[in-house]
């Protein structure tokens, strides 16, 4: 474990490339980071911070990938005056505008794509983490994979397959 | 030293478990029975051309020419509309994998996060955890059918799993969903103005014709003969069609304005002891009007490029399959045997 760590410390570019962090080190957990419905069926995550990853990941940093995620969504559902432009307007062309024009959602997802591989490259692959777009899980969680070296002896998992019935 | 894992960029739908057909890429998607679909656009497009073709020329010189262009510019958007219900990505969802529906389990039989989940003024989950709480077993809980959550085990309905579903419509060929309720809003509500305009004007064809050459000639005439035959064809056709075209976007306009879907209102999920608690509803009906017809136009997650390494483990085949949502989508439960 310590060793682990001390990888992470000093050779942060051992998992700079995001395929090297999915060869060389293997899947010891997944995080699941729920939607919150207190403020509506909107989309919007979970901002409370998950015990597993207290010893990866500064609280800071976490919480403003989620609240940053968060704002992408509102904008991207938000119900105001471009949508009922967009809505409208794609109503008189019988929805054929969208054939050469993105709707307002899709260029959002496009910024949050971009915004969480940023986040992979920078923040979490140098800390054997990597985050999967919400989009991919159907916009129900965001998943956190935590990576372990795979020379460490620490991992809680033994299997590198991705059934978790065999860890209980 | 690691294995080198062939990667490929995978549609998301074509790893989609479910029953429906999709071509082009991914970009059409319908369910798997299209016969009723078939015989729709038939109706359509059959009663349209005999209008343009026998009428249209009359009522275009006696009347004006603007009454075929406005039938054409409506017919065009019956269709689009159509194509589009039935070709859209109704919003399926995809499929949780083990852990994360392992995941969740966990959470909430030892409910470590439940209260966190929701507030007091917000229970809709409440009242679905509800209902798994009050039937699970110890060792698991199958998930069932319902919008938030779904697992690899669960068996569609007819054709698709799809976030707020509405219902299963033969007629456009597939499920009616999230994504493509407003298209097929449109679709029934032009589809009775252009059933109400076809009727109409082969009434006033009908009286201009027999004010021009009496009404007794005109009726000795008509029958089997020539263009009007197929006159009496359009009127029957069109007469059934409104009333149930005309029926049925008055329901539609109906749950708009409450912001539920028909599956909601057939289970009454937002009626009886949760009335007043559609978290959906603005509770205000121009509100409900604006989000559903001209709010957000969501994404199709099926549609999502993602890549996946060729070799991932299938889904876990040992939970046995849920009911069909269609009976009770939304609290349904399967006891482990």
């Amino acid at each position: 474990m310590l060793c682990c760590f001390t990888v992470f410390i000093f050779c942060p570019t051992q998992f700079h490339n995001l395929q090297e962090l999915r060869h060389s080190a293997s899947l010891a957990n997944k995080v699941f980071i729920q939607r919150d419905y207190s403020e509506g069926t909107t989309c919007r995550f979970q901002t409370k911070f998950p015990s597993e990853l207290e010893s990866r990941i500064e609280l800071t940093l976490f919480e403003e990938t989620v609240k940053t995620l968060n704002n992408f969504y509102a904008e991207a559902e938000k119900i105001g005056g471009q949508s009922y432009l967009e809505g409208c307007l794609a109503c008189a062309t019988a929805y054929l505008i969208f054939l050469c024009m993105e709707t307002r959602y899709e260029k959002v997802l496009k910024k949050i794509a971009k915004y969480i591989q940023e986040q992979n490259e920078k923040i979490y692959a140098p800390r054997g983490l990597l985050i999967t777009d919400p989009i991919e899980r159907g916009m129900r969680v965001i998943e956190i994979s935590i990576y372990e070296d795979r020379g460490s002896s620490g991992s809680s998992s033994g299997s590198s397959s991705v059934s978790g019935s065999t860890a209980r | 030293m690691s294995a080198v894992m062939i990667t490929r960029k995978l549609r998301k739908w074509e790893k989609l478990p479910g029953k429906n057909t999709f071509c082009c890429d991914g970009r059409v998607m319908m369910a798997r029975q299209k016969g009723i679909f078939y015989l729709t656009l038939f109706l359509i497009i059959g009663t349209c051309s005999l209008f343009f073709a026998f009428e249209c020329p009359y009522l275009a010189v006696h009347l004006s020419p603007a009454i075929p262009v406005f039938a054409v510019l409506l017919f065009l958007f019956v269709i689009a509309m159509l194509l589009r219900t039935s070709f859209s990505d109704p919003g399926v969802l995809p499929r949780a994998l083990p852990e994360e529906a392992n995941f969740i389990e966990m959470e909430i039989v030892l409910k470590k996060t439940t209260q966190s989940y929701f507030t007091n003024n917000f229970n809709v989950f409440w009242c679905l955890v509800n209902e798994l709480l009050k039937n699970f077993q110890m060792n698991h809980i199958q998930w069932a059918v319902c919008r938030y959550l779904a697992t690899p085990a669960t068996e569609c309905c007819c054709c698709c799993f799809s976030d707020r579903f509405d219902h299963h419509c033969p007629w456009v060929g597939n499920c009616v969903g999230k994504r493509n309720y407003r298209y097929f809003y449109l679709f029934t509500l032009t589809l009775s103005l252009l059933t109400i305009y076809i009727f109409a004007f082969n009434i006033v064809h009908v009286v201009m014709r027999s004010v021009d050459q009496g009404f007794l000639s005109t009726l000795k005439e008509t029958p089997g003969t020539y263009p009007f035959k197929y006159e009496y064809i359009l009127l029957l056709v069109c007469f059934f069609t409104l009333w149930s075209m005309v029926g049925l976007t008055g329901f539609h306009t109906y749950l708009i304005s409450l912001n539920q879907t028909t599956n909601e209102d057939i289970k009454g999920s937002w009626s009886g002891k949760n009335r007043g608690q559609n978290p959906y509803s603005h509770k205000n009906i121009v509100k409900n009007c604006c989000e559903v017809l001209c709010g957000p136009t969501y994404p199709s997650i099926a549609a999502e490029k993602s890549s996946a390494p060729k070799d991932d483990p299938p889904p876990a085949a040992k939970l046995p399959p849920l009911a069909s949502p269609e009976t009770d989508a939304e609290t349904s439960i399967i006891k482990n045997q």
